[in-house]
């Protein structure tokens, strides 16, 4: 342990250690954050950056090394303790009560009070104040209820901030964010540097920390791998030392059979989503679905798999009608999809891998009327072999790793390969490994002649997978490129309407 | 409790050798089995006349009633909703038999049939309000609860039926192979219920819709159906609990069930079951309705005032909950 005292400014961590029994998740880590800089902390799922966060936070205690705030000994006890010395963690989660409105959300737990009464003016008027100085235009009257993601997040932005911290850290804040709402919140996080503030910064979109880090710190199973003092450095570099090894979006799929429509939709619409969306899919074609968040992506493809009823327009698959009112209706047609939210749409997180992984098949799995636990099991281990899931498969799935809950999602709706398969943001929040892993399977099932729609806000996944990217921008298509048209910016260009 | 799935390990071996039932239910609902245990230890010591047969079977017949509606009521808690109506439901179905074959002539067996029917009919409007009606179970089951206690009231004007066939008011006094009836009815309703649970695609599918509704329903579950079928069942067992009440007391009283609700709850919380739907199980259930039995057993073996049971079961609650905690964790 290194027991100089550090200067007279800065965060600064020395050999920060966490262990729980014998497991080490944290390994000596150093930290040197100056006021008025970005520090991105990048590393795969499980690499250590929450615990280290948290340790900076308060959340938890460290079980070895130290930590100095502007030259003073810094030794949180708790979130509380930690802001009252002015460090605040922005989780990667929003905590928001959507009941309550935006400014008593801002104060709760220490609602301003004058003459014994809740100042309401006076706290609506300061949460106005500093929602104009992030940029955030919102109503602080309004309830939360309803406000896009990337609105409440700019809340939880604002909460941490009224309590002018001198430290913050941001926690994945684009990880559930569109392309134009990211690039509002590093313009926040840009302004609070400027501001003086010091910043670390997590996120697995390289793009975003070369656009603001000044300095980037990777961690790789709890130990310091690599440090850029100035600036950041090329993604390759940052991949591979997330990684430890090289990282490409690999070869693309085989050309698609042109003339073998799988999927056909005319004129297909739902009101106050999306109107008149038409294409074909082909088959063994991977066609991805490019948009801001909003532009009605999602919605799209839950009314093509059942999960909203479709107002207007057909469905054809393989050529015959079908109409699709539940998802049900759609797995039967042969269109499955894997919705969006792993944890809130796909996986029931207290059930077994197996158990999930075999939840839509369970009436084809009867023998003599029965489902035997064996059979499940042994689903659950073809498709752990198939998909290469690391964990076990009889525990509940929430007890693993993000890219493996995926992976466990993509073999739940695999079990019968389906003739259209729909994947909605197939590698949010999910490391490096894994997301090689689900390209190779999207483009092994196109391979395979399936036809497979990809929805993503991260665009450089589109265009690395797709044959063809169909842009949607406010509930309309605004254009469908093929791979050779399709470059970020045109993408972009139709994506914003222009 | 997050994590608990206590009926998947549990009730799968009911078939095989006791020690193996034990020794699963023993990792699945460790809290509420040592209650038991506990319970049945202390009373078998206090009172010689505990642990006899006849004893045994006397807490059997006793628990029969709520042991059936729980049977109901575990299932709805699985899915993650409540069913407040099942003390009223027994008693309106209860009425509508007693009603039909005394004041319209209509033959015992059908009129037996038309209560079974009745409750099975509330359920139902309990499942289609809390599901494509929208209105939160909690209500719309305090609404039917309460809808039913006035009319058990109503038919008759608040006064009981007697006069049933003979064959009727034996059927609990009956012993096949030395077993009282109920208690053989007793079982095989929880069998039954626990193979569907484990076993049939739909009955498993109570825990994907407990767990998360969006995510079953996605996964190609008619989530809104199942639930309908689960509140009707419910409202099934609650009149099928009914007919062992009437005949046991050889009369149709419109106030029957009135204080079942609260034991029934008490029944599959304890059994290691969380009101937020997802866990709990037949193992589970019928370990908590064994205690329940025991308990109430046990204090009128030993004199307890009446009036303090209902603390003694509160007490329960806690303890077996806070066990069933400690011992997951």
């Amino acid at each position: 342990m290194d027991t100089d005292v550090p200067a007279e400014t800065g965060l600064h961590c020395r050999g920060l250690v966490k262990s729980y029994g014998k497991i080490e998740v944290l390994k000596s880590v150093d930290l040197n954050l100056e006021p008025g800089r970005v520090c991105a902390l990048i590393g795969e799922n499980g690499a250590g950056k929450s615990t280290f966060n948290s340790i900076i936070a308060g959340v938890v205690q460290p079980s070895g090394g130290s930590m100095w705030l502007d030259g003073a000994a810094y030794a949180p006890t708790s979130p509380s303790d930690a802001i009252d010395r002015g460090v605040a963690l922005i989780h990667q989660e929003i905590r928001l009560l959507p009941g309550l409105s935006v400014a008593e959300n801002l104060f709760l737990g220490r609602l301003p009070t004058r003459a014994g009464r809740i100042d309401r003016a006076g706290m609506e008027e300061q949460a106005r104040e500093v929602l104009d100085s992030i940029g955030v235009r919102l109503d602080p009257r309004r309830p939360v209820r309803g406000l896009s993601m990337a609105q409440q997040q700019g809340i939880e932005i604002a909460k941490a901030i009224l309590r002018r911290p001198n430290y913050v850290i941001f926690d994945e804040p684009t990880a559930s964010l569109g392309e134009s709402e990211a690039e509002h919140i590093l313009g926040l996080v840009r302004s609070l540097r400027d501001a003086g503030t010091g910043v670390i910064y997590v996120s697995h979109r390289l793009d975003e920390v070369r656009a603001i880090a000044d300095q980037v710190l990777c961690l790789r199973d709890g130990e310091s791998v690599a440090l850029w003092e100035d600036g950041a450095p090329k993604t390759q570099a940052m991949i591979n030392a997330m990684v430890g090894r090289e990282f490409t979006f690999g070869h693309h799929a085989p050309e698609p059979h042109r003339d073998q429509v799988v999927l056909k939709v005319e004129g297909a619409g739902r009101t106050g989503a999306f109107e008149d969306i038409s294409f074909e899919l082909h088959q063994g074609e991977i066609l991805g679905i490019a948009g801001l968040v909003g532009a009605g992506r999602t919605d799209v493809v839950r009314a093509i798999a059942g999960a909203d009823q479709l107002d207007r327009g057909r469905i054809e698959v393989e050529g015959r009608e079908v109409r699709v009112s539940t998802p049900k209706g759609a797995m039967e047609a042969g269109i499955s999809m894997v919705p969006e939210d792993r944890k809130g749409l796909g996986l029931n997180l207290d059930r077994t891998a197996a158990e999930n992984i075999t939840l839509p098949w369970e009436r084809e799995l009867t023998r003599f009327g029965t489902v035997m636990p064996g059979t499940v099991e042994g689903i659950g281990r073809d498709q752990k072999a198939r998909f290469d899931i690391r964990g076990r498969m009889n525990l509940p799935v929430g007890s693993m790793s993000g890219g493996n809950q995926q992976k466990v999602l993509l073999a739940k709706w695999l079990v019968h390969d389906p003739r259209v398969f729909i994947v909605d943001e197939p590698t949010r929040g999910v490391d490096v490994g894994a997301k090689m892993a689900i390209y190779e399977i999207l483009r092994q099932l196109a391979a395979a002649g399936i036809g497979v729609i990809v929805v993503s806000s991260e665009l450089e996944e589109v265009l690395g997978l797709s044959h063809r990217i169909l842009v949607m921008c406010e509930g309309r298509s605004s254009g469908i490129l093929s791979r050779a048209d399709a470059t970020p910016e045109r993408v972009m260009a139709l994506a914003v309407g222009d | 409790m997050s994590q608990s799935k206590p009926n998947v390990a549990g009730d799968r071996t009911t078939a095989g050798p006791a020690s193996a039932v034990l020794g699963r239910a023993a990792q699945a609902i460790p809290g509420p089995l040592i209650g038991l245990i506990l319970v049945c230890a202390v009373f078998s010591f206090l009172s010689p006349y505990f642990l006899t047969t006849r004893n045994i079977f006397n807490i059997f017949s006793q628990v029969s009633e709520i042991g059936i509606m729980s049977v109901g009521a575990a299932l709805v808690i699985i899915t993650g909703g409540i069913d407040l109506s099942v003390g009223a439901v027994l008693a309106l179905s209860v009425m509508v038999n007693a009603w039909f074959y005394r004041d319209f002539g209509i033959p015992f067996p059908l009129a037996m049939l038309a209560g079974l029917l009745v409750g099975t009919f509330v359920g139902f409007v309990n499942g289609i309000l809390a599901t494509y009606g929208r209105i939160q179970p909690f209500v719309a089951t305090l609404a039917t609860m309460s809808a039913c206690t006035g009319l058990a009231l109503y038919v008759t004007n608040g006064s009981p039926i007697t006069g049933f066939p003979d064959h009727f008011s034996t059927l609990t006094r009956v012993r096949l192979l030395g077993i009282p009836l109920e208690m053989i009815l007793m079982g095989a309703v929880f069998l039954a219920v626990a193979f569907w649970l484990n076993f049939r695609p739909t009955g498993r599918a109570l825990y994907a819709i407990g767990g998360s509704e969006e995510v079953a329903r996605l996964s190609g579950i008619h989530t809104r159906r199942v639930k309908v079928g689960v509140y009707s069942l419910a409202g099934f067992f609650a009149a099928l609990a009914g007919l062992i009440v009437t005949s046991r007391l050889d009369s149709a009283q419109p106030t029957a069930g009135v204080n079942d609700l609260l034991s029934v709850i008490a029944v599959v919380v304890i059994g290691g079951a969380s009101l937020a739907g997802g866990s709990g199980g037949m193992l589970g259930t019928f370990v908590g309705l064994m205690i329940i039995g025991v308990l109430q057993n046990g204090m009128a073996l030993l004199n307890v005032s009446p009036n303090l049971q209902p603390v003694v079961i509160g007490g329960a609650i806690i303890v077996a909950v806070m066990l069933d905690r400690r011992t997951k964790s």
